[in-house]
């Protein structure tokens, strides 16, 4: 059984690996949690309960579900299991790592040039239209967004030098 | 009693005004498209059009956004029955025999079945919020502290005991949630706490930025790894299927009943559309004659699940409008906004918005009339939006999110936050943590918090004080009975099947 999951899987990180994984952050999350509770006081103060008593116990709870996840994790035996296969993880990346740009790039350059630049690097690189499409699609919905959130809805959006330029 | 007629009436004639009807349309198409569209959900579909109501009457807003809701409760039967993805996690159950039916070519039945029953489900809990919500509210206008809070942990507690993640890995998310609402301003002692000093971490973090992030780039994360192809069945519908559906429908009124039943209880308790969709679909399996051919392409595999959804995403909002206490995460984006445009969510909104209350009563009717007739008529227009390949939407969706995020506090710090937390949720997603009680956790947190603390203040910190009447502890039990739901189960079966042994 275990044979042909790996087989038909193809290769990646463990499922297992990556339960560990998450079970130990949201623990250590929540450490940091009980650090801070305690900083501003856990006990009983003249208002009642101080400001860390609750977060104390809500992290210490958080603490003690992941130890009783981990052990659970730790006591199974690794069944093969992937979490993803590489390919997987490589479309994942695709897009986390131009939304960390993007999202980088949103003081500086404004949301809407921003957002029209996203949309053609990722119509262009994950979806191979050309340029036309891509650049079509990546002006005009900046454009619709403009319209809707600053015009319609009066909602102002960051903006960066080329809408300074164009006067707004 | 009459009184509140004549309030449902008069939200009626606030619903019918021809901006309201306009926004009601609008919110519904754009609820279906965000239902369809995978990335975009009811709850942060909502999230992010939230800032477009920023400058509407807090009527004409919710009218708008609760349309969003209904649409995306609609739009979610149609990419489960005709492409075999769930839109939203409470049309997974959906799948099951509607996907087979369209494959069966008998996708107009299957879709007609879906709405209608939706409709009739909605349309229940619609009549018994419009029946129970002012009791409820009227009876917790003398709830205390102690009350309160033990509303706070029956909601809870359901969470834990009622959905089908690991009772463990729901705690862990939920005690998580709160412990990343209470970050910034204690609101009771005016101290700052988790912060380290950290500026940004001053407000703490905003639930609607978690929705979006958890829900919204998580989701897109998901579907990219999952691939970016969809292969649909096509969407064929004319008013004969519809007709000769309907006249099929009538015969599982008792399935109906059953499943509305199920899903508004399952809705007024926090745990939500998706179990009570689970939930019906499994005794409807176990008591239907045909229960064996469940998963083949069985019509009331499609209804059980479907009505008993949206009796529970439409009662939902009777704890949020009466209690205070969201039942969804979309309910609790809807609680989010409240505050936004200035209302104050609890019981007291019954006495002094009316014209809120009823007209969101009465757009909740409206709404699921229009919403059953635009979805009839255009599923083939909706079902095309999921033919526009993936590298042109997702973009999209990620601008629009980046937007919902910037707006909440127009704060690019936000937007940065919202992706920590969208990564966070693919992974939590992947490992089968749920999401929903660790978002309803950080709105509810500090009301939680206050009502737990004010009450240990006046019983001097004995816990005792959460028993110490027949009302709280009467809700505390039921809360307990919630938490220990899986073991008190398996103990009657247990207990069952030890009796019927010896008499065979």
């Amino acid at each position: 059984m275990n044979e042909t999951v790996k087989e038909a899987g193809g290769a990646g990180p463990s499922h297992r690996g990556v339960e560990i994984g998450v079970a130990v952050a949201m623990g250590l999350l929540a450490l940091i949690g009980i650090y801070g509770s305690i900083k501003v006081g856990i006990g009983w103060g003249a208002e009642g309960p101080r400001a860390g008593f609750f977060p104390f116990y809500v992290s210490l709870a958080v603490v003690i579900s992941c130890a009783v996840n981990l052990t659970k994790i730790l006591l199974s035996a690794d069944d093969g299991e992937l979490f993803a296969e590489w390919g997987q993880i490589r479309q994942v990346l695709a897009v986390v790592v131009p939304t960390a740009v993007y999202v980088a790039a949103i003081p500086y350059l404004g949301i809407y040039v921003s957002s029209a630049l996203l949309i053609i690097t990722f119509m262009k690189w994950l979806g191979n239209y050309n340029w036309l499409v891509a650049v079509a699609v990546g002006v005009v919905v900046p454009i619709l967004t403009f319209l809707m959130f600053e015009v319609w809805f009066l909602v102002p959006l960051p903006k960066g030098p080329l809408e300074n330029l164009l006067g707004y | 009693m009459f009184e509140d007629i004549g309030n449902l009436l008069h939200g009626f004639s606030v619903v019918l005004q021809p901006f309201n009807l306009v926004l009601m349309v609008v919110g519904i198409i754009l609820g279906v498209i965000v239902g369809v569209l995978p990335g975009l959900g009811g709850a942060n579909g909502v999230a992010i059009l939230l800032p477009l109501t920023f400058s509407m009457s807090p009527t004409s807003a919710i009218i708008m956004l609760s349309c969003i809701y209904w649409g995306a409760l609609f739009g979610g039967a149609i990419t489960s029955i005709l492409f075999n993805i769930p839109g939203e996690p409470w049309s997974v159950a959906t799948t099951f025999d509607g996907y087979p039916m369209a494959q069966q070519g008998r996708a107009g039945e299957a879709l007609t079945a879906a709405f209608t029953s939706s409709f009739v489900g909605a349309l229940f809990a619609v009549i018994m919020i419009t029946l129970v919500a002012p009791l409820v509210a009227s009876f917790a206008l003398r709830f205390g502290p102690p009350e309160i809070f033990s509303v706070y942990f029956l909601a809870f507690c359901s969470f834990v005991g009622l959905s089908k993640e690991p009772p463990f890995k729901t705690v862990a998310s939920m005690m998580l949630g709160f412990a990343l609402g209470a970050v910034g301003l204690d609101q009771m002692t005016g101290q700052l706490r988790l912060t380290f000093g950290v500026e940004q971490m001053l407000n703490g973090f905003d639930f609607l930025i978690a929705v979006i992030g958890l829900f919204g780039i998580g989701e897109i994360l998901l579907t990219m790894e999952e691939g970016l192809s969809f292969r649909g069945k096509a969407a064929k519908i004319n008013l004969k299927i519809v007709f000769q559906t309907w006249r099929e429908l009538p015969r599982y009124w008792m399935l109906s009943l059953r499943s509305c039943l199920i899903g508004c209880w399952m809705g007024i308790s926090p745990a939500g559309a998706t179990p009570a969709s689970f939930m019906s679909y499994g005794i409807a399996k176990r008591i239907s004659k045909r229960g064996q051919n469940f998963g083949k392409g069985e019509i009331e595999g499609v209804i059980a699940p479907e009505t008993a959804a949206h009796a529970a995403g439409t009662s939902a909002l009777l704890p949020m409008i009466s209690l205070g206490v969201p039942g969804s995460p979309t309910a609790a984006v809807l609680l989010g906004g409240l505050l936004i445009w200035g209302l104050q969510p609890g019981p007291l909104l019954f006495t002094e918005q009316k014209d809120f209350v009823w007209g969101l009563i009465a757009s909740m009717y409206m709404g699921n009339i229009v919403g059953l007739i635009i979805v009839l008529t255009c599923v083939p227009l909706f079902a095309a939006i999921l033919r526009i390949p993936f590298s042109v939407i997702a973009p999209v969706i990620l601008v629009l999110c980046a937007i919902g995020a910037y707006t909440v506090h127009n704060n690019t710090f936000d937007v940065v936050m919202m992706l920590v937390f969208g990564i966070a949720g693919y992974f939590m997603k992947k490992c089968n943590y749920p999401l929903a009680p660790m978002v309803l956790a950080i709105v509810l947190g500090d009301k939680a918090e206050e009502a737990f603390r004010q009450s240990l203040l006046a019983s001097q910190g004995s816990l005792g004080v959460f028993w110490s009447n027949g009302l709280v502890s009467t809700i505390m039990a039921l809360g307990l009975v919630a938490l220990f739901w899986p073991i008190i189960q398996s103990g009657w079966t247990w207990l069952r099947s030890g009796k019927l042994r010896p008499a065979q």
